[in-house]
């Protein structure tokens, strides 16, 4: 006989302001199979809590259901309580009356009577739950670290300073990412490498940690504590156990009018090169679109040269296997692409550059050596306006809805160092708001216009042209109420930043959720912001959303963090909510095998006794309860109805079906 | 005087520095003389910052300000609009028979208010 | 057998919604916590995955008395189950054509896609679905007798 206990929450007001929750808890009184019925204002408060041990101890209650807020919130929680009772956990079902009911209906009477079916519903089910356990599975004590920039580096350092093993998966050459591109970073306004280098050269150096640059993620198998991932080792055709970073070769290298990414384009570098004096590790790559030996055959200077016989034209992409136990995710972001901005002018003029190009040209290690040139003409330029929100708080479909958050700040940073360096130059900068918010960073804006008399213009660009060889920037200033020409030398967008494009594919093979601009959902925005809805994956940097270099790193330590605390377990518990066979009505056709993502069903030869002393040896399914999610693809398919899963069985399935129809 | 050493005249007599205006408009939020001002306390300041010296002796407001000083006190960022406004209306006065200005050179407009506005401008600043 | 004769009161259907656990039951979550309304005779039952949803519940639900059933999922290539959803596609695609066949109007059924950022997108499909339903007034095919009238 069932014996089922109800308990409604009034969240407070949340839901008891909607719904008539005292109301609600008396109709369940005469539910069939309910014993016992209460309401409370905080279900899952200690007080709360309390109530349903007892409950559950008092009336000897087989199974509960708590009238409350999304089971996505609370139900661990009352399973807990449920199991502190004595009773199984997974006899407790939740029936959502908050998020899916008093918060979306403003009606009483209505919400009331949608309540009181919800309940019901959760009545129905709960009676045909059956209670389970979870099993265990191991735990692979490594992980793997996807992007190498500094959310990467660091995720992987703090890693391996607990002792565990990291393989860092980088696509490019180096590791370093794109704060290796920048000159000075606000708002203390240190150079970059400095602080960067060393974190690099911790990363190589640390006997834990295993660097595989030029390298992708292929393929992803398994489930948390143990992903088994295919990497792809592209052909970089440099030997990277000889090479020793002479540099021999690209001084060698006929072919040099590559475009030099690492320098966003702004000059060349040879088709054998090594991205910066920096580079981790210190080994050169071949660009095959570019190479002369490559391409035609013939060539085979940098072969000669090398005296350590490091080039080797035959290499092909090798694939390796390896088994990790958590991921953590921090492919970063680059800039948009301006070709929706017409209005800027940025494909017609040489002068009108992104701020990350700008970056290149302040820095010392860039193509000018440190000195502001004009990409154009290659003078010094005297008036320079910076636009700020090119392409970001775009709604329109030109650009991306959100704020990119960065550009405030390395625009004041921008202004700031140009005007130290180059007193006589005017600096214009055109803003809609101007958002600094962070330690020191308000201040830090000030200062560029306080201390440097960078000329803040409240209003936004609308257009730049070229007069007789001067940038032309028209915009509107709003605080006079006018509309002024700026005739400038040098114009810089403050590009938005999106998610690096090869996020999407890591995603699809982390099945990890994914939201409308790329950016990789976490699993609850505030409690769990740097989890990944699926088990074993974290998100460190700007693949998650827009933040700079010390959000960044908080979020990849933050990261480091659950990734340790999940690997220093030796078992993980299993999700008993898996699919089951029922043998006897198998017939062993591979239907449910065939659907499998995870390769969850195998079939075993058993022998089944038929009366009379006879037996018969027939092929039947077996789910391996540590591989299978749970996703229920399989109880579909099966031709003969032999497949269910467990917590969401098709009987519990059907009866909240009958239970919602009811009139 | 050419019109930048003037401009920097100015700035110095106002001892404020308009760089530090976040163009926030709390001045101009709380000032009760607002609606007889053709340019308002936060323009002051922009105009100041931007040279715009021909406008600002030109004005009338320097004659409406009532020098009651609610703007410097409102000022989140520590900038004084009615300093420059006294700083303009010092120069005004002093362009005008270089050291001083005659009675019958005020405008009669504000011929009634000039005595008691001078009076209390003076007794607030002299007196902190 | 006897026919039935309804009321002409105002109709409110009745609508059985299948979401999966990980994107449109949490899209669901997040239109109740951005208060955006669609209408109480809507009435979801959570899943693992849209996958998990066998023709049969649909039959069930309209045999029940259900006037509409909307099935909810991941959009395409977002699956938490990799593929679930593709599998999805395919079943109703087929079960849909049979339900016409049976001479049930094909706007009764529907299946969405809503990521878990979607609350607004869950409350418009919401609202337009039970708008369609609302137009197509009582489903009368398939239907127990029984349970229509209350028996």
């Amino acid at each position: 006989m069932q014996r089922i206990g109800v308990f409604i929450c009034w969240c407070g007001s949340n839901i008891a302001a909607t719904v008539d929750v005292v109301k609600v808890a008396e109709v369940m009184k005469n539910e069939p199979g309910v014993v016992f019925s209460a309401n409370y204002q905080y279900m899952c408060s200690e007080n709360g809590q309390q109530l349903i041990k007892q409950a559950i101890k008092e009336h000897n209650l087989t199974g509960i259901v708590v009238g409350s807020c999304s089971p996505r919130m609370h139900e661990a929680t009352f399973r807990k309580t449920a199991e502190a009772a004595g009773l199984n956990p997974y006899m407790v079902e939740i029936a959502n009356i908050r998020e899916h009911c008093s918060w979306i209906h403003k009606d009483m009477d209505e919400a009331t009577e949608k309540a009181i079916i919800l309940v019901r519903t959760a009545i129905a089910k709960v009676k045909l739950n059956a209670p389970l356990t979870a099993g265990e599975s191991p735990v692979v004590k490594r992980a793997l670290v996807i992007g190498g920039g500094i959310a990467g580096i660091q995720a992987a350092l703090d890693i391996a300073d607990a002792g565990f093993e990291v393989d860092i998966v980088e696509k490019n050459a180096t590791i370093g990412g794109r704060m290796a591109q920048l000159d000075k970073t606000f708002p203390t306004l240190d150079c970059s490498a400095c602080i960067l280098t060393p974190k690099m050269v911790d990363c190589a150096q640390h006997e834990k940690i295993d660097i595989l640059s030029y390298s992708e993620v292929e393929d992803v198998k398994g489930f948390v504590g143990n992903f088994n991932v295919k990497i792809r080792r592209k052909a970089r055709y440099v030997d990277e156990t000889k090479c020793t970073g002479c540099k021999v070769c690209m001084d060698k290298c006929p072919s040099k009018k590559g475009l030099n990414a690492f320098n966003m384009n702004l000059n060349t570098r040879p088709a054998i090169h090594i991205p910066f004096a920096q580079a981790i590790p210190n080994v050169a790559v071949i660009d095959p679109e570019q190479c002369i030996k490559l391409k035609t055959g013939k060539c085979g200077i940098c072969q000669k040269f090398c005296g350590v016989g490091a080039i080797d034209y035959e290499q092909k992409d090798t694939f390796i296997e390896r088994q990790y136990g958590a991921i953590v995710v921090a492919t970063g972001f680059k800039p948009i692409a301006l070709d929706a901005f017409n209005e800027y002018g940025y494909a017609d003029n040489k002068d009108v550059i992104t701020s990350l190009e700008l970056e290149r040209l302040m820095n010392a290690a860039g193509p000018t050596n440190g000195v502001l040139l004009r990409p154009s003409d290659g003078t010094h330029p005297k008036v320079i306006t910076f636009i700020q929100c090119v392409g970001s708080r775009d709604s329109s479909g030109c650009g991306k809805p959100y704020c990119s958050k960065i550009c405030c700040m390395y625009t004041a940073k921008h202004a700031m160092l140009l005007r130290e360096k180059y007193p006589d130059t005017e600096v214009h900068v055109f803003y809609i708001d101007v958002r600094t918010p962070g330690k020191n960073y308000d201040e830090f804006y000030r200062r560029a216009v306080e201390q440097y008399g960078v000329d803040y213009i409240k209003g936004m660009v609308g257009k730049v042209y070229n007069e007789n060889g001067k940038l032309m920037v028209q915009g509107s200033n709003l605080i006079d109420n006018e509309q002024i020409t700026i005739e400038s030398d040098l114009v810089v967008l403050a590009t938005a930043i999106e998610p690096e494009p090869s996020v999407r594919k890591v995603a699809t093979l982390l099945t990890a959720s994914i939201d409308t601009n790329n950016f990789l959902t976490e699993s609850h925005a505030k409690l769990r912001p740097v989890e990944s809805p699926t088990a074993g994956v974290y998100l460190a940097g700007v693949c998650q959303g827009p933040k700079d270099i010390p959000e960044t790193v908080s979020q990849a330590s933050a990261c480091a963090a659950k990734v340790i605390g999940l690997l220093v377990k030796d078992k993980l518990k299993t999700n008993p909510c898996v699919a089951i066979p029922d043998e006897m009505m198998c017939n062993g056709c591979s239907q449910c095998a065939n659907v499998c993502a995870y390769g969850a069903i195998t079939y075993v030869d058993k022998e089944f006794r038929l009366g009379g002393g006879k037996t018969e040896v027939r092929r039947v399914a077996s789910v391996n309860p540590a591989v299978c999610q749970g996703c229920g693809a399989c109880t579909v398919t099966c031709p003969s109805g032999a497949m269910d899963l467990k917590g969401f069985s098709s009987k519990q399935i059907m009866s909240e079906v009958e239970a919602i129809c009811k009139k | 005087m050419t019109k930048e050493e003037r401009i920097e005249n100015i700035k110095k007599l106002s001892g404020t520095d308009v760089r530090k205006c976040m163009k926030c408009g709390k001045c101009s939020g709380r000032c009760p003389a607002f609606k007889d001002m053709d340019i308002k306390p936060h323009q002051f300041v922009t105009m100041l910052g931007k040279g715009k010296l021909d406008e600002l002796l030109a004005c009338k407001a320097i004659w409406n300000c009532l020098s009651c000083m609610a703007c410097v006190e409102r000022c989140p960022r520590g900038v004084a609009p009615a300093a420059v406004v006294e700083a303009v209306r010092d120069t005004v006065v002093r362009m005008q028979g270089n050291n001083g200005i005659k009675a019958e050179e005020i405008p009669p407009i504000v011929d009634e208010l000039i005595p008691q506005q001078l009076l209390v401008s003076a007794y607030r600043k002299y007196n902190k | 057998m006897q026919e039935v004769t309804t009321e002409k009161k105002e109709f409110t259907p009745n609508i059985v919604a299948f979401c999966c656990n990980w994107c449109s039951y949490a899209g669901a979550d997040l239109a109740g916590s951005s208060r955006l309304t669609y209408p109480a005779n809507v009435k979801i039952i959570r899943v693992p995955c849209s996958c998990r949803v066998n023709p049969m519940f649909i039959l069930k639900a309209f045999q029940q008395g259900a006037d509409g059933v909307i099935l909810c999922g991941c959009h395409p290539g977002d699956c938490h189950y990799v593929t679930g959803n593709y599998y999805t596609r395919r079943r109703m695609s087929l079960l849909f054509s049979f339900l016409s066949y049976m001479g049930i109007e094909k706007e009764r059924t529907r299946v969405e896609w809503v990521s878990a950022a979607e609350g607004a997108r869950f409350s418009a499909v919401m609202n337009d679905f039970v708008k369609t339903v609302t137009e197509l007034g009582e489903n009368k095919r398939l239907t127990d007798l029984r349970i229509k009238e209350g028996k």
